[in-house]
């Protein structure tokens, strides 16, 4: 079977900084990985490389055969990469239900003229809404949200097109305890053909949502495997052990 | 004031109703109170919509129209009643009006300030002035080339305009409009250089109708095409086009990430903007029957930022009421305080800025909210 995502000697370098240095990275449809390591790490640089908003310095990028290196953020949402953002991105000033349908907007298969297309939109939207505890907010700007919620509806925006691959970027950062259970049960109720990569300092989550986990230290990959092998292994229990390593808590 | 009605603002408040058609997500979004009744369907993509949702829709879009058209009506009649200079005076509002809606669309609605919307204005203007003095003296003529020549002008500039942002968006823009302007006075043997192109014809606005000799049959000329213009914007704007719009100013590396062209949104924003700007060219040149580059020039590019700037950026109502009130102070105050225009344009400024965050339509939605606020507690 080919993998969903096929990224090979990955770099990017920014000003003669190597800030991920020759990654790969292979991810079957459905696939669950975390990214952890310490700040400066490379992991939201990854993310932003296989994301499309950085463009790497060296290597090549695949989504399901098609090679996708030189290929810009819009198209590759099209194509099925979604991203959830470090502060949540919202468009601040339209309701919550709004930010929903433009998230949907370019994915839609309601053909015809808008107004039916944003009412099929709304529809939905609010099917979701309801389900991530957000209905009473729906005519809300986003923007009045508390960073909880905020979150919550990040996660939402980028789930609506149905991606084939979910680029999770800290998550569960500044959640409460009533929110993080709403992110679990997000994370768990995932269609199971979408392949997610996790970049999440929380290892509580890390090993209850991975079914893989790297460690990228200076950019480059320090170990690889599943999340009790990754915590056995004796070269990150020594690079982790050894300095104060916000994953290792 | 009627303005207050005619304000119009991105879709964070509102659905997008488009025309007379009403959507249930727009009623979802227009009803105050919660009471349209929609809740969340089961299945499939219909929302189940209330009686009381559709008619709190029909009233709010119904109240909209009503204000433009009472600000419309109010035009007309100042037409009737005032004296032959205050005639064109208003006409060239109406003509800079339509330069002020075109910025507004560009920097309240695409979030991009821009000091170049004089560039499509000029374009416009010119074509139209270059074709009445050809001999073609019909209006619509005039307006539609008008239109095209400063929406291919537009789209063709804005290719390399839309790639900028913030601060360089605003000097690449300067630029443009700053070389337009300077082509206008440079290429003496087509604009008449910086004399401009004066005797121009008087405008018959369609075929079999006699020339508007008269100044009052000229504004009200100005007033339909201006009206006609304004219908038009404000229904793109509360389409899905204006929420893709809103959307992309308030975070483009969002609407990226969900998949959206943004550089094509923002060209066919800009380009649409020329074409409006192009519109008020034309009518410029209707009302002066004269132009030259010194109505194209960057004075005219920074009073109109201005104008929209006190009127309220996202508002269309707002850019007339501003561009009426930058005019007034210029052209009016001119006589009985000759010289100090300049000083009363720079106090208004600083006053909006500090004073009505948000302009004059920003002003009207606050004191619409105490409004509400005190019926409550009543």
């Amino acid at each position: 079977m080919t993998a969903l995502l096929a990224a090979t000697g990955l770099r990017y370098t920014y000003r003669r900084l190597a800030a991920v240095d020759g990654v790969d990275l292979h991810l079957a449809p459905g696939a669950q990985h975390a990214l952890i390591g310490p700040n400066g790490a490379g992991k939201t640089t990854l993310l932003h490389l296989l994301a499309g908003t950085l463009r790497p310095t060296g290597g090549r990028i695949r989504l399901a055969g098609r090679d996708i290196t030189r290929t810009g953020p819009a198209r590759r949402a099209r194509l099925g990469i979604a991203r959830s953002f470090q502060t949540p991105a919202l468009l601040d000033s339209l309701t919550v239900l709004d930010n929903l349908v433009l998230a949907g907007w370019r994915h839609t298969h309601a053909s015809g003229w808008a107004p039916a297309r944003y009412r099929h939109l709304a529809g939905r939207a609010l099917a979701d809404l309801d389900a991530l505890g957000l209905a009473d907010q729906a005519r809300q700007p986003a923007g009045t949200l508390p960073h909880g919620q905020r979150r919550l509806l990040d996660i939402a925006v980028a789930l609506t097109g149905a991606p084939k691959l979910l680029l999770l970027d800290e998550p569960a950062a500044g959640l409460e305890d009533a929110d993080l259970r709403r992110l679990r049960a997000v994370l768990r109720g995932l269609p199971p053909e979408t392949a997610v990569v996790l970049v999440e300092h929380n290892l509580d989550l890390v090993l209850a949502a991975a079914d893989t986990v790297t460690v990228l230290h200076h950019g480059r990959i320090l170990a690889t495997g599943s999340p009790h092998d990754v915590a056995a292994d004796p070269t990150v229990r020594e690079v982790y052990l050894g300095g104060p390593i916000e994953a290792v808590r | 004031m009627s303005g207050a009605d005619a304000t119009i603002r991105p879709a964070g408040s509102g659905g997008m109703g488009r025309g007379g058609e009403v959507t249930a997500a727009a009623a979802v979004a227009m009803d105050p109170t919660g009471e349209a009744g929609i809740r969340a369907p089961r299945h499939g993509s219909r929302l189940p919509v209330t009686v009381g949702g559709l008619v709190a829709t029909a009233l709010a879009s119904a109240r909209g129209v009503i204000g433009y058209a009472v600000l419309g009506l109010l035009a007309a009649g100042a037409g009737a009643v005032a004296d032959a200079y205050t005639t064109v005076t208003l006409a060239r509002i109406l003509a800079l009006g339509l330069l002020a809606v075109s910025v507004a669309v560009v920097t309240g609605w695409a979030g991009l300030p821009s000091l170049g919307q004089v560039a499509p204005f000029a374009v416009g203007a010119y074509t139209a002035a270059l074709l009445a003095r050809a001999g073609h003296p019909i209006g619509l003529v005039h307006v539609g080339a008008a239109l095209v020549a400063a929406g291919l002008f537009a789209a063709a500039t804005g290719l390399a305009v839309v790639r900028t942002r913030g601060t360089a968006f605003l000097m690449v823009t300067l630029a443009v409009g700053e070389l337009t302007a300077a082509v206008a006075a440079r290429w003496t043997s087509l604009t008449g250089g910086s004399d401009g192109l004066a005797g121009i014809p008087a405008t018959r606005p369609v075929w079999g109708v006699p020339a508007l000799t008269d100044d009052r049959h000229v504004y009200w000329y100005v007033l339909a095409v201006t009206a006609l213009v304004v219908a038009v914007t404000v229904a793109v704007l509360r389409s899905a086009a204006g929420l893709l719009l809103t959307g992309v100013r308030d975070h483009e590396a969002r609407m990226r990430a969900c998949g959206h062209p943004v550089a094509v949104y923002l060209l066919a924003a800009y380009t649409g903007a020329g074409a409006i700007a192009g519109v008020g060219g034309a009518l410029l040149v209707s009302a002066q029957r004269y132009i030259s580059p010194a109505d194209v020039g960057f004075e005219v590019a920074a009073l109109v930022l201005l104008a929209v700037i006190v009127g309220g950026t996202t508002s269309i109502g707002g850019a007339f009421v501003g561009a009426g009130l930058i005019v007034g102070t210029r052209d009016w105050l001119a006589g009985p305080w000759p010289g100090h225009a300049p000083l009363l344009l720079g106090t208004v400024l600083i006053a909006t800025v500090y004073l009505l965050p948000g302009g004059l339509a920003g002003l009207i939605d606050r004191l619409r909210q105490r409004a509400a606020r005190l019926g409550v507690r009543s």
